[in-house]
């Protein structure tokens, strides 16, 4: 296994800049793609009903058939459209949704770009993907698309306010902004029980929550309101064009789980680390895989996807006026109080998060 | 030319292009589009000279949100275009003097200037010796800034936190004839408050 692990990470420092953009992008495109797959099977299974299951052993193969079916349909600009704004709308959301993960550690070592301001870098490089959203709105010169537009446009904003404090509070917890500091701020003797989620409770459920509606997705959905404005901002978009939609949306949710889990749940470490003997760990497989490794971070990212699926099965759309509130009334004065706590806590050296030990 | 010099002269004449294009571009969207085009590759020319956390908070916070309200409002006006030109003739000779004299001042200073002068001026633009690695130009701002610079710097958060203040009071200001709801009130509705239950008693049959 070590000579495996020594291999590619020799391989993978060689060829550094380009093929690792590759090694991260494709992974990352099978996992939107089976993400979909997933949506449809678990929202089937919570509404008592199949999901796709005809094309492939248990629908596996669905999304590369709706795959094909995409890309070889017709895109169809409209009429008044602005061309080049309309084609490169949906290029900008897709770029800055794969973007961000370049700064994401997947374990101690495998990290494509280790800068110090990896936490600020996510923030901005985020806060790029709106104008993808508000620029099809315009371009396609349709009244359901700018309304769309704007609501998403408005959105994006007051949550994005939400959790930038909610890093603040990471960032003071962990002394740091790289990222992979971040997750080893986290390691100590007690496992689980010292990673952020606790100390960090409030910001890690706005964090989350905050996630959900940078997506857009339901039930902070009313961007795309198909009950009310047809699908909003990518209304007037068909065939490649709205499939990048769709990637950019699920490659954001999994930046959004990926980043969760490193920054409040420990990232790659394991929640059983500290607690076992080196004994334990030296045991073939079963060492193997309680110890920290990329395995846990996959699972982390994975329950996250999972409460994306469920929260969209749950919950009701919330009105319009009930987003903007939730965003602006409750979640920043909460932040605003937990920071000033954070820091309280911070200097108190409140174990076993922190104090001489951690 | 180095590669970090090829993308420097990319960046620089991307940046000085689209801000020739924001302020010649008819459409005002497209014109706040083509200054976001400027803001990123500013940034980018940051990012160059090893201005990590400059070149980054300008994204977040000038592409990521101000541009993002710049446009909300442009989208949604309908600006006359040929009302905002009427002045353009009538506003042109002040534009030209205040252009004129920049642009004199400037020859003026390189004129007066002589040239090992400049070329010492130059050197001293330069950046200096690159730093390591593990340099945090993020930590060594904020040294700074709560340290050498904490009067001015806790004066302007004082500044911003009363406009904040006085946008938020601004949306205080109520019609008396404008109808809303009221979360709370819907959130703590009770069953009793909607629903009435009647109890009857069956009717016979006649």
């Amino acid at each position: 296994m070590d000579w495996l692990i020594d291999q590619i990470q020799y391989w993978y420092m060689w060829a550094m800049p380009l093929s690792g953009v590759v090694t991260i992008t494709i992974p990352l495109f099978v996992s939107v793609a089976y993400t979909t797959w997933l949506e449809r099977r678990v929202i089937g299974a919570m509404q008592v009903r199949i999901g796709p299951y005809k094309v492939g052993w248990q629908g596996l193969l669905q999304p590369w058939a709706d795959m094909f079916k995409l890309i070889f349909k017709e895109i169809i600009i409209p009429a008044g459209a602005n061309k080049v704004l309309f084609v490169i709308a949906p290029v900008i959301t897709l770029v800055s949704a794969v973007a961000a993960w370049a700064v994401i550690p997947f374990n101690a070592e495998l990290v494509l770009s280790e800068i110090n301001a990896g936490l600020l870098y996510v923030l901005a490089i985020t806060s790029v993907g709106v104008y993808g959203v508000i620029i099809a709105g315009w371009a396609s010169n349709s009244k359901y698309a700018l309304l769309g537009a704007m609501r998403s446009a408005a959105q994006i904003v007051a949550y994005e306010i939400a959790m930038g404090f909610a890093l603040v509070g990471v960032l003071m917890a962990a002394k740091s902004m790289n990222l992979g500091d971040i997750v080893t701020a986290q390691q100590g003797d007690y496992g689980f029980i010292n990673w952020f989620m606790l100390p960090l409770l409030p910001l890690f459920l706005i964090y989350f929550i905050s996630g959900v509606a940078e997506t857009n997705r339901a039930p902070f959905d009313v961007a795309e309101g198909e009950s009310e404005i047809v699908a909003g901002f990518h209304v007037e978009y068909s065939g490649m064009t709205f499939a990048v939609f769709f990637l950019a949306e699920y490659a954001n949710m999994l930046l959004i789980a990926a980043l969760a889990s490193i920054m409040f749940m420990g990232g790659w470490l394991s929640p059983f680390d500290g607690f076992l003997s080196a004994q334990t760990l030296s045991i073939p497989v079963l060492g193997y895989i309680l110890d920290n490794g990329m395995h846990w971070f996959f699972a982390k990212i994975f329950i996250f996807i999972f409460f994306f699926l469920w929260f969209r099965a749950t919950f009701p759309r919330y009105r319009y006026d009930q987003i903007m509130r939730l965003g602006w009334k409750v979640f920043i004065p909460i932040t605003i109080v937990w920071i000033l706590v954070v820091g309280f806590m911070v200097l108190g050296q409140l174990s076993p998060w922190w104090g001489a030990t951690a | 030319m180095t590669g970090v010099q090829i993308l420097f002269y990319a960046f620089a004449t991307m940046m000085v292009l689209s801000a020739l294009m924001v302020i010649t571009v008819r459409n005002p969207v497209r014109s706040a589009l083509f200054l976001v085009l400027t803001f990123v590759s500013c940034s980018a020319i940051w990012l160059i000279m090893q201005a990590e956390f400059l070149a980054i908070v300008l994204v977040l916070v000038y592409v990521g949100a101000v541009m993002v309200l710049f446009l909300f409002v442009v989208m949604m006006l309908d600006i006359n275009i040929a009302r905002l030109k009427e002045g353009f003739i009538s506003y042109l000779p002040v534009g030209i003097g205040i252009a004129g004299l920049f642009g004199g001042m400037l020859a003026y200073l390189l004129y007066h200037m002589d040239a090992s002068d400049v070329k010492t001026k130059m050197r001293s633009l330069y950046p200096p010796a690159s730093k390591p690695a593990d340099y945090s130009n993020t930590e060594e701002l904020g040294e700074v800034l709560y340290t050498v610079y904490v009067y001015p710097f806790e004066i302007a958060a004082v500044i911003l936190l009363v406009a904040i203040v006085a946008a938020i009071a601004l949306t205080f200001r109520r019609r008396s004839n404008t109808k809303y709801q009221n979360p709370d009130v819907q959130v703590a509705v009770k069953r009793d408050d909607r629903v009435r239950v009647v109890k009857m008693d069956s009717e016979d049959k006649k």
